[in-house]
């Protein structure tokens, strides 16, 4: 039983008036990939941005409850949103990166915290690419523009910027949905090489994908979480109707 | 009649009145081309104008046209990025925003006269700094803010929120995601929006004539102390820019070859606005290369 690193208790989220998140209690062991899965406007995409604070931006969010990350309350007073965003990174459903190199995406985070080792930001950058396993496709162009690259590629990257600011946990918010299947299938096998030392969480409407990659999955219909349980135990024998009336396509 | 046959003729119909569009333009620029590039010449380009007799240049006119460009730029173009910065990055819409979007719409709406007469009685009479460089350049800035602060608005519009979003995402603060990312990303195009309100800085008389003044001394271009009174640089003398200088001979010259230095001088001013244009697009473009390609 390994040590929880992030917990969610009785999570409300409102856009204005409308509850979007109605008490979600949910928990991360440290390590390992979960999927969360449900019908589309459930609130998946709302869940997790707010475990690194992104709803922050939208003008009109009001958020109670507690998210603790190592014991920490995320939402308290004093809480630093750059500090947790460095230990909670995010990848986006449309590949991202900044208009400039493929090296200079990859190091920006660090770069701008101050690091100016070459040596050390090279390493950085070669152990970050490996990491995304995308580092012999654009080894020999890494300093051309990260624009250049195909969807899968960009996507890869992205993963490898957030992975070079070294975070805890990484969210992911289907970043498969815009790609390719054989882009799709690399991302997939990218995170099945960092489930060991990440605690990964993905949202992914990909029922396949989730069974392929995730050792935990949770059920999200209508702002609730429904059911999460190890993948295996979700889709071959849900305890909840709903869940199975979703797992087996009879709606969503 | 078929909707073939409509669409042919609406097609048709809109080239015509494109190509009349480039024909006016185009006849314009062979006119004002046709008659002022024969005036140019290295004297005219560099001597001081002279009122009564034939033979004057604009080379005055010209530097202080370039001079008061730059102190504009120099004092708006901070002011604009800050406030496009705010409204675009930081601000919330509220009344607060909405009252300064509403004053930027109208001030960019103001006719240039009315900002040089404001200016006149504003910085030349109340503040008393008379007919000078200084005046004319607070004016300018007063015409080029809205514009300017709109374009720098707009070109930070053009950068997708999800590269804010990975900033953020990053760890970067809201500060940082700004000037590290968004900014250098919309770099070209401010670029080229700046590029673009300096040609129309540069063309632009009204705001000036009130507040520069229209005369300009003679300059001693060995003395480069911007304390003393003929120096190029002294911010407190009077300058006739460019502009200003055309419509005045039209108005009231009375050299004996008015006519020919007027047309000389439009041409110069031409081809200073089409060099910003041209240089707008190329830089822009370039810069975008060279950012994205690293
Ligand atoms: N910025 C917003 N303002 C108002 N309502 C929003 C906003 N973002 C999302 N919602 C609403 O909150 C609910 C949950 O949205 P969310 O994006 O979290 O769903 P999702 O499960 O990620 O859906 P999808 O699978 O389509 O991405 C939806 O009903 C949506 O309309
Ligand atoms: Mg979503």
């Amino acid at each position: 039983m390994s040590e929880e690193i992030l917990t969610t208790q009785d999570l409300h989220l409102y856009y204005g008036e409308k509850e979007a998140l109605k008490g979600i209690n949910l928990n991360f062991d440290a390590k390992g990939i979960t999927a969360l899965i449900g019908p589309s406007g459930c609130g998946k995409s709302t869940y997790l941005r707010t475990l690194n604070r992104m709803n922050d931006l939208i003008p009109n969010v009001t958020i109670t409850g507690t998210i603790k990350f190592k014991g920490e309350n995320l939402y308290a007073p004093n809480a630093d949103t750059v500090e947790i965003r460095k230990e909670i990174g995010m990848v986006f459903q449309q590949p991202n990166p900044f208009p400039f190199s493929i090296y200079d995406n990859v190091i920006y985070g660090l770069r701008i915290a101050g690091e100016k080792d070459k040596e050390k930001l090279d390493a950085v950058v070669e152990k970050s690419l490996r990491q995304a396993a995308v580092w012999d496709e654009v080894k020999d162009h890494l300093h051309e523009s990260a624009l250049a690259l195909s969807g899968g590629q960009q996507q890869r990257v992205c993963i490898a910027r957030v992975l070079a600011v070294s975070p805890e946990i990484i969210l992911l918010d289907e970043p498969t949905s815009a790609l390719d299947p054989v882009s799709s299938s690399q991302i997939e096998a990218t995170l099945l090489n960092l489930r060991h030392d990440y605690t990964i969480i993905i949202v992914t409407h990909n029922l396949q994908q989730a069974s392929r990659i995730a050792d935990r999955t949770a059920f999200f219909m209508n702002g609730e979480l429904v059911e999460v349980d190890q993948t295996k135990n979700i889709f071959m024998n849900p305890a909840k109707k709903q869940t199975e009336d979703y797992i087996s396509g009879r709606f969503g | 009649m078929d909707t073939k046959k409509q669409n042919k003729l609406a097609i048709g119909a809109l080239y015509g009145i494109a190509g009349l569009v480039v024909l006016i333009l185009l006849a314009l620029l062979g006119y004002i081309l046709a008659s002022g590039l024969p005036q140019l010449s290295w004297h005219f380009l560099t001597a001081p104008a002279k009122a009564f007799l034939k033979g004057g240049g604009v080379g005055v006119q010209l530097f202080n046209s370039f001079y008061l460009l730059i102190l504009a730029m120099a004092i708006s173009f901070p002011i604009a990025l800050g406030a496009a910065i705010y409204l675009y990055e930081y601000a919330r819409d509220n009344w607060v925003t909405t009252t300064i979007r509403t004053a930027i719409e109208i001030l960019s709406s103001l006719p240039s006269v009315v900002v040089g007469l404001f200016g006149f009685l504003f910085f030349v009479v109340k503040l008393r700094l008379g007919f000078s460089i200084l005046s004319g350049a607070f004016a300018l800035t007063f015409f080029n803010l809205p514009l300017l602060t709109r374009s720098i608005e707009d070109s930070l519009r053009t950068i997708d929120l999800e590269q804010r979003e990975g900033g953020l995402a990053l760890g970067l603060s809201r500060w940082e995601t700004v000037t590290r990312v968004i900014l250098p990303a919309a770099v070209p195009s401010i670029l080229t929006g700046v590029i673009l309100s300096a040609g129309r800085v540069f063309g632009e008389a009204a705001a000036l004539i009130y507040t520069a003044g229209q005369s300009a001394p003679a300059l001693n271009f060995a003395d480069w102390n911007p304390f003393n009174i003929s120096s190029p640089l002294n911010p407190m003398r009077p300058a006739e820019t460019l502009a200003v200088h055309i419509w005045k001979i039209n108005s009231e010259g009375i050299m004996p070859d008015a006519k020919a230095i007027s047309s000389g001088s439009s041409a110069v001013l031409i081809i200073a606005i089409l060099l910003f244009n041209f240089a707008a697009r190329y830089v822009g473009k370039r810069l975008y290369k060279r950012l994205t390609s690293a």
